[in-house]
């Protein structure tokens, strides 16, 4: 990789970052629910947009610095698993067994069904 | 229906200065990321980088979110310092797309229970990592507190 690949991609990861923050503030300001939705929305959503960028490299239609950029970068940035791991965790010390187990092992198969269309819609192209 | 904000307050993921900081603390966690990824060997196919990180982020969230929210209200000093590690640098460098991802591939080349180990054991590891995060990061607020009583 070369160092402006480099540097864009951690760039790139910064502008996630900012973007999930601003996503999760303002899915907070409209839905008022004990339930962490904004991170689900960020981590579903990037799922499968990382697929869909995944699979148009595996079929060479961009250049792998693409891949890099947009795809371990931003949405690497976007997405996160450190909170929704700390959420999970917090629902259960709150009593609250069933939301954790949706928000720990619901997320995960939403997001790999998600990822997995993702792949699906780019091997469309 | 949300109480109007007082005249000069924004919500916080509308002030410049926060999502500067929380870019920033992206940048960094992404660069850190992607340098581990690439001095790491796959070890079989296996994401062993991406699992790594995820769950050694998650350790260092629960420590971290626990620690500032014993030590007071999440203001001023303490809500940059989560905002640029916890949101902007252990945010950036975790990462839940790649997880998904790289599940869907192991699936998509038939190794059902490879993908189904990966995703499970760090949903599950990560749980546990946050877990212990958090009572280390109790013990250094209760010190902290205890500090300032004496």
């Amino acid at each position: 990789m070369t160092p402006l690949v480099f540097v864009a991609l951690a760039a790139a990861g910064g502008v996630g970052a900012a973007t999930r923050f601003f996503v999760d503030g303002a899915v907070k300001a409209r839905i008022r629910w004990p339930y962490p939705v904004g991170t689900t929305i960020i981590n579903v959503s990037g799922s499968l947009l990382l697929g869909f960028v995944t699979g148009v490299a595996l079929g060479h239609l961009v250049g792998v610095e693409w891949q890099l950029v947009l795809g371990t970068g931003f949405l690497g940035g976007y997405t996160t698993f450190s909170t929704a791991s700390f959420e999970t965790v917090r629902l259960l010390q709150t009593g609250r067994p069933w939301a954790a187990l949706a928000n720990g092992v619901g997320m995960l198969v939403a997001s790999v069904a998600a990822a997995t269309l993702g792949l699906w819609l780019a091997s469309l192209l | 229906m949300a109480p109007p904000a007082p005249a000069g307050s924004r919500p916080a993921h509308l002030r410049p200065a926060y999502l500067a900081l929380v870019a920033l603390g992206g940048a960094i966690g992404t660069g850190l990321r992607e340098a581990i990824s690439l001095a790491t060997p796959a070890l079989g196919g296996f994401p062993i980088a991406i699992f790594g990180i995820n769950v050694v982020g998650a350790f260092v969230l629960g420590a971290l979110l626990e620690a500032l929210a014993l030590r007071g209200p999440d203001e001023g000093r303490r809500r940059r310092i989560r905002l640029f590690v916890g949101t902007g640098v252990l945010g950036g460098f975790t990462t839940y797309s790649a997880l998904a991802t790289d599940t869907a591939l192991l699936l998509g080349d038939g190794s059902a229970a490879p993908a189904a180990l990966y995703a499970g054991l760090t949903v599950v590891l990560g749980a546990i990592a946050t877990w212990g995060g958090i009572a280390l990061g109790m013990r250094w607020g209760r010190e902290r507190q205890r500090g300032v009583a004496s």
